[in-house]
Protein backbone atom coordinates (compact mmCIF):
# COMPACT_ATOMS: atom_id res chain seq x y z
CA UNK A 1 0.00 0.00 0.00
CA UNK A 2 1.21 3.47 -1.15
CA UNK A 3 0.37 6.81 0.21
CA UNK A 4 0.24 9.87 -1.91
CA UNK A 5 0.52 13.26 -0.85
CA UNK A 6 -0.65 16.57 -3.17
CA UNK A 7 0.75 19.54 -1.45
CA UNK A 8 1.33 22.90 -3.15
CA UNK A 9 2.76 25.49 0.12
CA UNK A 10 0.43 28.37 -2.31
CA UNK A 11 -2.96 28.09 -1.75
CA UNK A 12 -5.30 27.85 -5.11
CA UNK A 13 -2.72 25.82 -7.50
CA UNK A 14 -4.97 23.25 -8.33
CA UNK A 15 -4.34 20.45 -5.60
CA UNK A 16 -7.63 19.27 -5.66
CA UNK A 17 -8.57 19.70 -8.76
CA UNK A 18 -5.88 16.86 -9.97
CA UNK A 19 -6.64 14.83 -6.56
CA UNK A 20 -10.43 14.65 -8.25
CA UNK A 21 -9.16 13.70 -11.52
CA UNK A 22 -6.79 10.97 -9.12
CA UNK A 23 -10.35 9.66 -7.60
CA UNK A 24 -11.42 8.67 -11.36
CA UNK A 25 -8.55 7.91 -12.61
CA UNK A 26 -7.18 5.35 -9.53
CA UNK A 27 -8.09 2.01 -8.86
CA UNK A 28 -8.47 0.06 -5.17
CA UNK A 29 -7.91 3.50 -3.11
CA UNK A 30 -9.28 5.06 -0.37
CA UNK A 31 -9.40 9.40 -0.82
CA UNK A 32 -8.84 11.53 1.67
CA UNK A 33 -9.22 15.33 2.23
CA UNK A 34 -6.60 16.91 4.67
CA UNK A 35 -7.78 20.38 4.39
CA UNK A 36 -9.78 20.36 6.85
CA UNK A 37 -9.91 23.91 7.87
CA UNK A 38 -11.65 24.52 3.79
CA UNK A 39 -12.10 21.37 2.01
CA UNK A 40 -13.53 21.09 -1.12
CA UNK A 41 -12.69 17.79 -2.72
CA UNK A 42 -16.59 16.48 -1.27
CA UNK A 43 -17.70 19.18 -4.19
CA UNK A 44 -16.10 16.35 -6.89
CA UNK A 45 -16.51 13.55 -4.93
CA UNK A 46 -20.60 13.91 -3.52
CA UNK A 47 -20.04 11.82 -0.82
CA UNK A 48 -22.97 9.52 1.10
CA UNK A 49 -21.92 9.66 4.54
CA UNK A 50 -21.43 5.92 6.02
CA UNK A 51 -20.28 6.84 9.93
CA UNK A 52 -19.99 10.32 11.42
CA UNK A 53 -17.47 11.11 14.22
CA UNK A 54 -17.34 14.09 16.95
CA UNK A 55 -13.88 14.69 17.33
CA UNK A 56 -12.74 16.45 20.75
CA UNK A 57 -9.34 17.93 21.14
CA UNK A 58 -7.76 20.14 23.72
CA UNK A 59 -9.66 22.24 26.12
CA UNK A 60 -11.12 25.62 26.64
CA UNK A 61 -10.88 27.80 29.98
CA UNK A 62 -14.30 29.20 31.80
CA UNK A 63 -14.57 31.62 34.00
CA UNK A 64 -17.18 31.12 36.64
CA UNK A 65 -18.76 34.68 37.23
CA UNK A 66 -20.37 33.87 40.75
CA UNK A 67 -16.57 33.16 41.99
CA UNK A 68 -14.55 35.36 39.75
CA UNK A 69 -13.19 38.05 42.05
CA UNK A 70 -11.48 40.23 39.38
CA UNK A 71 -8.37 39.80 40.67
CA UNK A 72 -6.50 39.86 36.97
CA UNK A 73 -4.17 37.12 38.49
CA UNK A 74 -5.51 34.75 34.88
CA UNK A 75 -4.71 37.88 32.76
CA UNK A 76 -1.54 38.36 34.04
CA UNK A 77 0.12 34.73 33.24
CA UNK A 78 -1.98 34.40 29.98
CA UNK A 79 0.57 33.97 26.70
CA UNK A 80 -2.52 33.80 24.18
CA UNK A 81 -4.43 36.90 24.68
CA UNK A 82 -7.52 35.17 25.70
CA UNK A 83 -8.51 36.52 29.09
CA UNK A 84 -11.15 39.90 28.18
CA UNK A 85 -10.96 42.84 30.00
CA UNK A 86 -14.41 42.08 32.02
CA UNK A 87 -12.64 38.40 32.57
CA UNK A 88 -14.27 36.19 30.64
CA UNK A 89 -12.42 33.47 27.99
CA UNK A 90 -12.59 34.60 24.34
CA UNK A 91 -12.37 31.06 23.24
CA UNK A 92 -10.93 31.61 19.32
CA UNK A 93 -7.77 32.87 21.93
CA UNK A 94 -8.08 30.37 23.86
CA UNK A 95 -5.12 27.48 23.68
CA UNK A 96 -6.30 25.47 26.92
CA UNK A 97 -3.16 25.15 28.24
CA UNK A 98 -5.15 25.30 31.81
CA UNK A 99 -2.56 27.78 33.37
CA UNK A 100 -4.90 30.24 34.53
CA UNK A 101 -7.11 27.40 36.30
CA UNK A 102 -3.71 26.56 38.07
CA UNK A 103 -3.20 30.10 39.38
CA UNK A 104 -7.03 31.48 40.30
CA UNK A 105 -6.68 32.11 44.24
CA UNK A 106 -10.57 31.54 43.98
CA UNK A 107 -10.93 28.36 42.07
CA UNK A 108 -12.94 29.90 39.70
CA UNK A 109 -11.74 28.71 36.34
CA UNK A 110 -12.29 25.35 34.94
CA UNK A 111 -11.10 23.71 31.41
CA UNK A 112 -14.02 22.49 29.21
CA UNK A 113 -13.40 19.94 26.48
CA UNK A 114 -13.40 21.09 22.57
CA UNK A 115 -15.82 19.91 20.41
CA UNK A 116 -13.32 20.65 17.38
CA UNK A 117 -14.88 19.14 14.83
CA UNK A 118 -15.97 16.26 12.89
CA UNK A 119 -14.73 13.52 10.86
CA UNK A 120 -16.35 11.38 8.09
CA UNK A 121 -16.17 8.00 6.05
CA UNK A 122 -17.96 8.27 3.07
CA UNK A 123 -18.98 5.93 -0.06
CA UNK A 124 -18.23 7.84 -3.20
CA UNK A 125 -18.82 6.83 -7.04
CA UNK A 126 -15.27 6.44 -6.76
CA UNK A 127 -14.73 4.32 -3.53
CA UNK A 128 -14.36 5.36 0.20
CA UNK A 129 -13.34 8.77 1.40
CA UNK A 130 -12.49 9.90 4.53
CA UNK A 131 -13.04 13.21 5.39
CA UNK A 132 -13.59 15.83 7.89
CA UNK A 133 -14.91 19.45 9.01
CA UNK A 134 -13.23 21.41 11.60
CA UNK A 135 -15.69 23.25 13.59
CA UNK A 136 -15.59 26.88 13.55
CA UNK A 137 -12.67 28.81 14.80
CA UNK A 138 -11.61 25.81 16.16
CA UNK A 139 -7.81 24.66 16.33
CA UNK A 140 -5.97 21.96 16.13
CA UNK A 141 -6.35 20.95 12.34
CA UNK A 142 -2.85 19.10 12.54
CA UNK A 143 -4.60 16.52 14.79
CA UNK A 144 -7.67 16.43 12.85
CA UNK A 145 -5.22 15.23 9.95
CA UNK A 146 -3.83 12.56 11.81
CA UNK A 147 -6.79 11.33 13.17
CA UNK A 148 -8.32 10.90 9.13
CA UNK A 149 -5.01 9.83 7.86
CA UNK A 150 -5.22 6.63 10.62
CA UNK A 151 -8.74 5.82 9.64
CA UNK A 152 -7.86 5.67 6.59
CA UNK A 153 -4.48 3.63 6.22
CA UNK A 154 -6.38 1.53 8.65
CA UNK A 155 -9.43 0.95 6.12
CA UNK A 156 -6.91 0.46 3.00
CA UNK A 157 -5.46 -2.30 5.33
CA UNK A 158 -8.28 -3.58 5.94
CA UNK A 159 -9.78 -3.97 2.61
CA UNK A 160 -6.09 -4.60 1.38
CA UNK A 161 -6.12 -1.42 -1.24
CA UNK A 162 -3.11 -0.34 -2.95
CA UNK A 163 -3.02 3.87 -2.75
CA UNK A 164 -4.42 6.21 0.13
CA UNK A 165 -4.43 9.32 -2.10
CA UNK A 166 -4.17 12.52 0.50
CA UNK A 167 -5.08 15.74 -1.02
CA UNK A 168 -3.28 18.47 1.50
CA UNK A 169 -3.92 21.87 3.06
CA UNK A 170 -1.50 24.98 1.60
CA UNK A 171 1.13 26.34 3.92
CA UNK A 172 4.03 24.72 5.05
CA UNK A 173 2.50 24.30 8.82
CA UNK A 174 1.41 22.10 11.30
CA UNK A 175 -1.63 20.63 9.12
CA UNK A 176 1.01 20.25 6.07
CA UNK A 177 3.59 18.30 8.10
CA UNK A 178 0.58 15.93 9.72
CA UNK A 179 -0.66 15.62 5.65
CA UNK A 180 3.14 14.87 4.82
CA UNK A 181 4.21 12.15 8.12
CA UNK A 182 5.31 8.70 6.85
CA UNK A 183 4.08 9.36 3.23
CA UNK A 184 5.61 7.31 0.25
CA UNK A 185 5.21 10.19 -1.97
CA UNK A 186 5.01 13.62 -2.33
CA UNK A 187 3.47 15.72 -5.08
CA UNK A 188 3.62 19.43 -5.39
CA UNK A 189 1.33 21.23 -7.62
CA UNK A 190 2.67 24.57 -8.27
CA UNK A 191 1.69 27.49 -11.02
CA UNK A 192 4.46 29.44 -13.16
CA UNK A 193 4.41 32.53 -10.84
CA UNK A 194 7.21 33.78 -8.86
CA UNK A 195 5.00 33.18 -5.94
CA UNK A 196 4.50 29.67 -7.09
CA UNK A 197 7.60 29.09 -7.22
CA UNK A 198 9.26 31.04 -3.37
CA UNK A 199 6.30 28.48 -2.04
CA UNK A 200 6.96 25.72 -3.72
CA UNK A 201 10.61 26.40 -2.74
CA UNK A 202 9.65 26.34 1.24
CA UNK A 203 7.38 23.53 1.03
CA UNK A 204 9.87 21.12 -0.83
CA UNK A 205 12.22 21.85 1.46
CA UNK A 206 9.86 20.98 4.33
CA UNK A 207 9.89 17.33 2.05
CA UNK A 208 13.40 17.18 2.30
CA UNK A 209 13.29 17.88 5.74
CA UNK A 210 11.41 14.64 6.60
CA UNK A 211 13.54 12.55 3.34
CA UNK A 212 10.14 12.05 1.49
CA UNK A 213 10.34 11.76 -2.10
CA UNK A 214 8.77 14.49 -4.51
CA UNK A 215 8.02 14.91 -7.75
CA UNK A 216 5.72 18.36 -9.16
CA UNK A 217 3.26 19.17 -11.52
CA UNK A 218 3.34 22.74 -12.74
CA UNK A 219 -0.42 23.67 -13.07
CA UNK A 220 -1.74 26.49 -16.03
CA UNK A 221 2.13 26.04 -17.61
CA UNK A 222 1.27 28.01 -20.40
CA UNK A 223 0.42 31.08 -18.70
CA UNK A 224 4.30 31.84 -18.24
CA UNK A 225 6.84 30.06 -20.41
CA UNK A 226 9.61 31.48 -18.61
CA UNK A 227 8.70 30.88 -15.37
CA UNK A 228 7.74 27.52 -16.12
CA UNK A 229 11.49 26.92 -17.44
CA UNK A 230 12.72 28.56 -14.00
CA UNK A 231 10.66 25.70 -12.42
CA UNK A 232 11.71 22.93 -14.58
CA UNK A 233 15.71 24.41 -14.20
CA UNK A 234 15.43 24.21 -10.54
CA UNK A 235 13.58 21.44 -10.09
CA UNK A 236 16.70 19.83 -12.49
CA UNK A 237 19.00 21.31 -9.61
CA UNK A 238 17.44 19.12 -6.60
CA UNK A 239 17.12 16.04 -8.98
CA UNK A 240 13.16 16.58 -8.84
CA UNK A 241 11.02 14.76 -11.68
CA UNK A 242 8.69 17.30 -13.14
CA UNK A 243 5.78 14.52 -13.87
CA UNK A 244 3.81 17.44 -15.65
CA UNK A 245 2.70 20.36 -17.24
CA UNK A 246 -1.12 21.17 -17.25
CA UNK A 247 -2.08 24.01 -20.01
CA UNK A 248 -4.40 26.46 -18.77
CA UNK A 249 -7.86 25.90 -19.82
CA UNK A 250 -11.21 27.04 -19.05
CA UNK A 251 -12.38 23.32 -19.27
CA UNK A 252 -11.52 23.19 -15.96
CA UNK A 253 -13.89 25.36 -14.77
CA UNK A 254 -16.21 24.68 -16.55
CA UNK A 255 -15.83 21.06 -15.21
CA UNK A 256 -15.61 22.57 -11.40
CA UNK A 257 -19.24 24.16 -12.07
CA UNK A 258 -20.62 21.24 -12.71
CA UNK A 259 -19.26 19.66 -9.70
CA UNK A 260 -17.17 16.96 -12.10
CA UNK A 261 -13.43 16.16 -12.16
CA UNK A 262 -11.87 16.88 -15.23
CA UNK A 263 -11.17 14.11 -17.00
CA UNK A 264 -14.82 12.88 -16.29
CA UNK A 265 -16.43 16.17 -18.03
CA UNK A 266 -14.00 16.16 -20.87
CA UNK A 267 -11.35 14.64 -22.92
CA UNK A 268 -9.08 17.13 -23.28
CA UNK A 269 -5.33 18.08 -23.58
CA UNK A 270 -5.61 18.87 -19.60
CA UNK A 271 -7.59 15.22 -19.08
CA UNK A 272 -4.63 13.57 -20.81
CA UNK A 273 -1.91 15.17 -19.50
CA UNK A 274 -3.35 14.18 -15.51
CA UNK A 275 -4.18 10.69 -16.93
CA UNK A 276 -0.14 10.71 -17.54
CA UNK A 277 0.56 12.51 -14.33
CA UNK A 278 -1.29 9.26 -12.58
CA UNK A 279 0.59 6.72 -14.44
CA UNK A 280 4.09 8.10 -13.25
CA UNK A 281 2.79 8.53 -10.18
CA UNK A 282 1.85 4.84 -9.91
CA UNK B 1 -7.29 51.75 11.03
CA UNK B 2 -6.50 48.23 10.71
CA UNK B 3 -7.65 46.37 7.68
CA UNK B 4 -6.82 42.48 6.96
CA UNK B 5 -7.14 40.87 3.56
CA UNK B 6 -8.56 36.88 4.44
CA UNK B 7 -10.03 34.22 2.39
CA UNK B 8 -10.88 30.48 2.80
CA UNK B 9 -9.42 29.18 -0.42
CA UNK B 10 -6.19 29.80 -0.89
CA UNK B 11 -5.20 31.35 -4.44
CA UNK B 12 -8.34 34.12 -5.10
CA UNK B 13 -6.19 36.87 -4.71
CA UNK B 14 -5.54 38.02 -1.14
CA UNK B 15 -1.73 38.97 -1.78
CA UNK B 16 -2.83 41.17 -4.84
CA UNK B 17 -5.54 43.08 -3.24
CA UNK B 18 -3.16 43.88 0.07
CA UNK B 19 -0.75 44.78 -1.90
CA UNK B 20 -2.63 46.78 -4.67
CA UNK B 21 -4.65 48.82 -2.04
CA UNK B 22 -1.37 49.12 0.03
CA UNK B 23 -0.35 51.45 -3.03
CA UNK B 24 -3.37 52.93 -3.97
CA UNK B 25 -2.90 54.59 -0.77
CA UNK B 26 -0.87 56.77 1.67
CA UNK B 27 0.58 56.23 5.25
CA UNK B 28 0.24 52.95 5.19
CA UNK B 29 2.20 49.77 7.18
CA UNK B 30 1.59 46.46 5.68
CA UNK B 31 1.79 43.13 7.65
CA UNK B 32 2.47 40.54 5.61
CA UNK B 33 1.06 37.46 8.55
CA UNK B 34 0.77 34.95 5.76
CA UNK B 35 4.42 33.84 7.95
CA UNK B 36 4.15 29.88 5.92
CA UNK B 37 4.42 31.40 2.67
CA UNK B 38 4.81 34.83 3.09
CA UNK B 39 4.37 36.80 -1.05
CA UNK B 40 4.02 40.37 -0.83
CA UNK B 41 7.98 41.15 -0.84
CA UNK B 42 7.58 39.93 -4.02
CA UNK B 43 5.24 42.63 -5.58
CA UNK B 44 6.39 45.30 -3.15
CA UNK B 45 9.90 44.89 -3.41
CA UNK B 46 10.61 46.40 -0.08
CA UNK B 47 14.08 47.96 1.17
CA UNK B 48 14.25 45.59 3.71
CA UNK B 49 16.59 47.53 6.70
CA UNK B 50 16.48 45.18 9.72
CA UNK B 51 16.01 41.37 10.70
CA UNK B 52 15.20 40.09 14.32
CA UNK B 53 14.36 36.46 15.11
CA UNK B 54 11.67 35.22 16.17
CA UNK B 55 11.18 32.63 19.29
CA UNK B 56 9.48 31.05 21.51
CA UNK B 57 9.94 30.22 25.42
CA UNK B 58 10.60 26.94 25.61
CA UNK B 59 11.51 25.53 29.07
CA UNK B 60 14.83 24.27 30.46
CA UNK B 61 15.05 22.25 33.68
CA UNK B 62 18.02 22.66 36.04
CA UNK B 63 18.78 19.19 37.47
CA UNK B 64 20.53 20.68 39.82
CA UNK B 65 17.59 21.48 41.81
CA UNK B 66 14.64 19.11 40.22
CA UNK B 67 13.52 16.26 42.66
CA UNK B 68 11.65 14.78 39.53
CA UNK B 69 8.26 15.92 41.40
CA UNK B 70 6.32 15.24 37.95
CA UNK B 71 4.23 18.52 38.46
CA UNK B 72 5.36 19.98 34.75
CA UNK B 73 4.23 16.40 33.34
CA UNK B 74 1.09 17.14 35.41
CA UNK B 75 0.15 20.78 33.57
CA UNK B 76 1.75 20.59 30.51
CA UNK B 77 -1.44 19.44 28.73
CA UNK B 78 0.92 19.75 25.21
CA UNK B 79 2.64 16.56 26.45
CA UNK B 80 6.09 18.38 25.94
CA UNK B 81 7.90 17.47 29.12
CA UNK B 82 8.45 14.12 29.90
CA UNK B 83 9.86 12.85 33.74
CA UNK B 84 11.08 9.72 34.56
CA UNK B 85 11.04 9.44 38.88
CA UNK B 86 14.66 8.66 40.52
CA UNK B 87 14.79 4.79 41.93
CA UNK B 88 17.41 4.01 44.38
CA UNK B 89 20.00 2.69 41.99
CA UNK B 90 19.34 5.29 39.00
CA UNK B 91 18.97 9.62 39.07
CA UNK B 92 15.65 10.84 37.43
CA UNK B 93 15.55 12.56 34.29
CA UNK B 94 13.46 14.76 32.48
CA UNK B 95 12.85 15.22 28.73
CA UNK B 96 11.47 18.20 27.13
CA UNK B 97 9.82 18.25 23.85
CA UNK B 98 10.60 21.50 22.06
CA UNK B 99 7.96 21.20 18.66
CA UNK B 100 4.90 20.27 21.07
CA UNK B 101 5.59 23.26 23.21
CA UNK B 102 3.16 26.26 22.98
CA UNK B 103 4.65 28.44 25.45
CA UNK B 104 2.29 28.47 27.91
CA UNK B 105 4.90 28.84 30.76
CA UNK B 106 2.77 26.51 33.07
CA UNK B 107 6.02 24.59 33.43
CA UNK B 108 8.32 27.03 35.05
CA UNK B 109 5.18 29.40 37.04
CA UNK B 110 4.35 25.90 38.87
CA UNK B 111 7.51 24.12 39.60
CA UNK B 112 7.35 24.11 43.32
CA UNK B 113 11.16 24.09 43.09
CA UNK B 114 11.78 26.78 40.77
CA UNK B 115 14.02 24.44 38.75
CA UNK B 116 12.60 25.61 35.34
CA UNK B 117 13.73 28.65 33.55
CA UNK B 118 12.44 29.78 30.02
CA UNK B 119 14.55 29.88 26.77
CA UNK B 120 14.07 31.00 23.64
CA UNK B 121 13.93 28.78 21.09
CA UNK B 122 14.38 30.25 17.38
CA UNK B 123 10.58 29.64 15.08
CA UNK B 124 11.50 32.11 12.30
CA UNK B 125 12.74 35.79 11.17
CA UNK B 126 11.14 39.08 10.87
CA UNK B 127 11.74 41.66 8.46
CA UNK B 128 11.40 45.13 8.63
CA UNK B 129 11.08 47.23 5.42
CA UNK B 130 10.60 50.04 3.52
CA UNK B 131 8.55 50.65 0.07
CA UNK B 132 8.55 55.16 -1.05
CA UNK B 133 6.96 55.99 2.45
CA UNK B 134 5.10 52.46 3.28
CA UNK B 135 6.35 50.77 6.69
CA UNK B 136 6.47 47.02 5.59
CA UNK B 137 6.98 44.03 8.41
CA UNK B 138 7.20 40.30 7.25
CA UNK B 139 7.21 37.14 9.14
CA UNK B 140 8.91 33.65 7.65
CA UNK B 141 8.12 30.56 9.70
CA UNK B 142 11.14 28.56 9.81
CA UNK B 143 11.32 25.29 7.72
CA UNK B 144 9.85 22.12 9.69
CA UNK B 145 8.39 24.80 12.75
CA UNK B 146 4.34 23.64 12.80
CA UNK B 147 3.22 26.59 14.71
CA UNK B 148 2.79 30.02 13.39
CA UNK B 149 0.43 31.59 15.52
CA UNK B 150 3.21 33.06 17.79
CA UNK B 151 5.14 34.41 14.89
CA UNK B 152 1.85 36.17 13.70
CA UNK B 153 1.30 37.57 17.03
CA UNK B 154 4.65 38.68 16.75
CA UNK B 155 4.33 40.17 13.71
CA UNK B 156 1.07 41.97 14.84
CA UNK B 157 3.32 43.39 18.04
CA UNK B 158 4.59 46.68 14.87
CA UNK B 159 1.12 47.42 13.91
CA UNK B 160 1.46 51.11 13.97
CA UNK B 161 -2.04 53.13 15.17
CA UNK B 162 -0.80 56.08 13.43
CA UNK B 163 -0.55 54.50 9.85
CA UNK B 164 -3.50 52.24 8.15
CA UNK B 165 -2.27 48.70 8.76
CA UNK B 166 -3.19 46.27 5.63
CA UNK B 167 -2.92 42.68 7.04
CA UNK B 168 -2.26 40.10 3.96
CA UNK B 169 -3.50 37.42 6.02
CA UNK B 170 -2.97 33.20 5.65
CA UNK B 171 -5.74 31.27 3.76
CA UNK B 172 -8.17 28.23 5.53
CA UNK B 173 -9.88 28.96 8.72
CA UNK B 174 -8.27 27.68 11.48
CA UNK B 175 -5.55 29.19 14.12
CA UNK B 176 -3.37 31.49 11.71
CA UNK B 177 -6.34 33.08 10.22
CA UNK B 178 -7.78 33.91 13.38
CA UNK B 179 -4.77 35.12 14.96
CA UNK B 180 -3.84 37.07 11.76
CA UNK B 181 -7.61 39.05 11.45
CA UNK B 182 -8.24 39.22 15.49
CA UNK B 183 -8.43 42.89 16.31
CA UNK B 184 -8.72 44.31 12.64
CA UNK B 185 -11.82 46.92 12.18
CA UNK B 186 -12.58 45.59 9.21
CA UNK B 187 -11.88 42.66 6.84
CA UNK B 188 -11.64 42.25 3.20
CA UNK B 189 -12.94 38.62 2.00
CA UNK B 190 -11.57 37.49 -1.44
CA UNK B 191 -13.11 34.75 -2.92
CA UNK B 192 -13.53 33.58 -6.81
CA UNK B 193 -16.98 32.27 -8.18
CA UNK B 194 -16.53 28.53 -8.34
CA UNK B 195 -18.28 26.11 -6.00
CA UNK B 196 -14.64 26.05 -4.08
CA UNK B 197 -14.53 29.57 -3.54
CA UNK B 198 -18.08 29.62 -2.45
CA UNK B 199 -18.26 26.92 -0.01
CA UNK B 200 -14.83 28.54 1.54
CA UNK B 201 -16.11 31.91 1.53
CA UNK B 202 -18.83 30.59 3.90
CA UNK B 203 -17.14 29.06 6.19
CA UNK B 204 -14.67 32.07 6.48
CA UNK B 205 -17.85 34.05 7.03
CA UNK B 206 -18.92 32.24 9.63
CA UNK B 207 -15.54 32.86 11.52
CA UNK B 208 -15.79 36.52 10.96
CA UNK B 209 -19.40 36.44 12.42
CA UNK B 210 -18.33 34.56 14.97
CA UNK B 211 -15.20 36.66 16.21
CA UNK B 212 -17.55 39.75 15.00
CA UNK B 213 -15.05 41.47 12.60
CA UNK B 214 -17.57 43.40 10.21
CA UNK B 215 -16.33 42.09 6.41
CA UNK B 216 -17.10 42.58 3.01
CA UNK B 217 -16.34 40.34 -0.24
CA UNK B 218 -14.37 41.07 -3.08
CA UNK B 219 -15.08 38.59 -6.46
CA UNK B 220 -11.53 37.38 -8.45
CA UNK B 221 -12.18 35.74 -11.31
CA UNK B 222 -15.59 37.74 -11.80
CA UNK B 223 -16.43 36.37 -14.88
CA UNK B 224 -15.49 33.01 -14.78
CA UNK B 225 -17.09 30.41 -12.76
CA UNK B 226 -21.03 30.46 -12.51
CA UNK B 227 -23.15 33.30 -9.99
CA UNK B 228 -23.60 31.34 -7.04
CA UNK B 229 -21.19 33.53 -4.53
CA UNK B 230 -23.54 36.67 -5.92
CA UNK B 231 -26.41 35.01 -4.92
CA UNK B 232 -24.94 34.09 -1.37
CA UNK B 233 -23.82 37.74 -1.02
CA UNK B 234 -27.02 38.84 -1.54
CA UNK B 235 -29.15 36.55 0.63
CA UNK B 236 -26.74 37.24 3.63
CA UNK B 237 -26.47 40.92 3.17
CA UNK B 238 -22.74 40.82 2.52
CA UNK B 239 -21.61 43.71 0.92
CA UNK B 240 -19.56 43.43 -2.74
CA UNK B 241 -17.01 45.77 -2.61
CA UNK B 242 -15.31 45.37 -5.96
CA UNK B 243 -15.14 42.41 -9.11
CA UNK B 244 -12.13 42.12 -10.59
CA UNK B 245 -12.39 40.39 -13.76
CA UNK B 246 -10.16 37.66 -15.75
CA UNK B 247 -7.69 38.91 -17.98
CA UNK B 248 -4.78 37.20 -19.15
CA UNK B 249 -2.54 40.43 -19.12
CA UNK B 250 -3.40 40.86 -15.14
CA UNK B 251 -2.19 36.82 -14.64
CA UNK B 252 0.41 37.24 -16.69
CA UNK B 253 1.86 40.17 -14.61
CA UNK B 254 1.01 38.32 -11.40
CA UNK B 255 3.23 35.69 -12.38
CA UNK B 256 6.19 38.25 -12.92
CA UNK B 257 5.47 40.29 -9.18
CA UNK B 258 3.75 42.93 -10.92
CA UNK B 259 1.07 44.50 -8.87
CA UNK B 260 -1.78 45.51 -11.28
CA UNK B 261 -1.71 49.58 -10.25
CA UNK B 262 1.84 49.30 -12.29
CA UNK B 263 0.26 47.87 -14.94
CA UNK B 264 -2.83 49.50 -15.20
CA UNK B 265 -3.15 53.07 -13.73
CA UNK B 266 -7.45 53.04 -13.81
CA UNK B 267 -7.36 50.33 -10.98
CA UNK B 268 -5.29 52.56 -8.49
CA UNK B 269 -8.96 54.81 -8.66
CA UNK B 270 -10.77 51.26 -8.39
CA UNK B 271 -8.40 50.56 -4.94
CA UNK B 272 -9.13 53.94 -3.54
CA UNK B 273 -12.79 53.97 -3.94
CA UNK B 274 -12.57 50.13 -2.11
CA UNK B 275 -11.00 52.15 0.67
CA UNK B 276 -13.76 54.55 0.67
CA UNK B 277 -16.23 52.11 0.74
CA UNK B 278 -14.89 50.18 3.44
CA UNK B 279 -14.50 53.20 5.59
CA UNK B 280 -18.29 53.94 4.93
CA UNK B 281 -19.48 50.91 6.05
CA UNK B 282 -17.37 50.85 8.91
CA UNK B 283 -18.57 54.67 9.91
CA UNK B 284 -22.32 53.22 8.98
CA UNK B 285 -21.81 50.18 11.37
CA UNK B 286 -20.05 52.90 14.30
CA UNK B 287 -23.37 55.00 13.72
CA UNK B 288 -25.72 51.93 14.41
CA UNK B 289 -23.80 51.07 17.82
Amino acid sequence: MKQIAIISGKGGTGKTVVTGSFAALAKNKVMVDCDVDAADLHLLLHPTVKERHEFRSGQTAVIDKKLCKKCGKCAEVCRFEAVKSEFSIESFSCEGCGLCSHVCPHNAIRMEDNRSGEWFVSDTRHGSFVHAKLGIAEENSGKLVAKIRQVAKELAERQALDYVIIDGPPGIGCPVIASLSGVDCALVVTEPTLSGLHDAKRVMEVVAHFNIPIKLVVNKYDLNLLMTGKIEEFCRSLNVPVIGKIAFDKTVVKALVEGTTVVEYAECAVSNEVRKIWEDLQ
Amino acid sequence: MIISVASGKGGTGKTTVAVNLALSLKNIEFLDCDVEEPNAHIFLKPRIGGERKASVPVPEVDETKCTYCGKCREVCVYHAIAVLPGTESRKGSVLVFPHLCHGCGACSLLCPGGAIKEVDKEIGIIEIGEKEGMQFIHGCLNIGEAMSPPLIRQVKSYINPTRTVIIDAPPGTSCPVITAVKGSDFCVLVTEPTPFGLNDLILAVEVLRKIKIPFGVIINRSDIGDGKVEEYCGNENIPILMRIPFSREIAVSYSEGAPIVEKDASYQDKFINLYLNICGIKNEANSHH
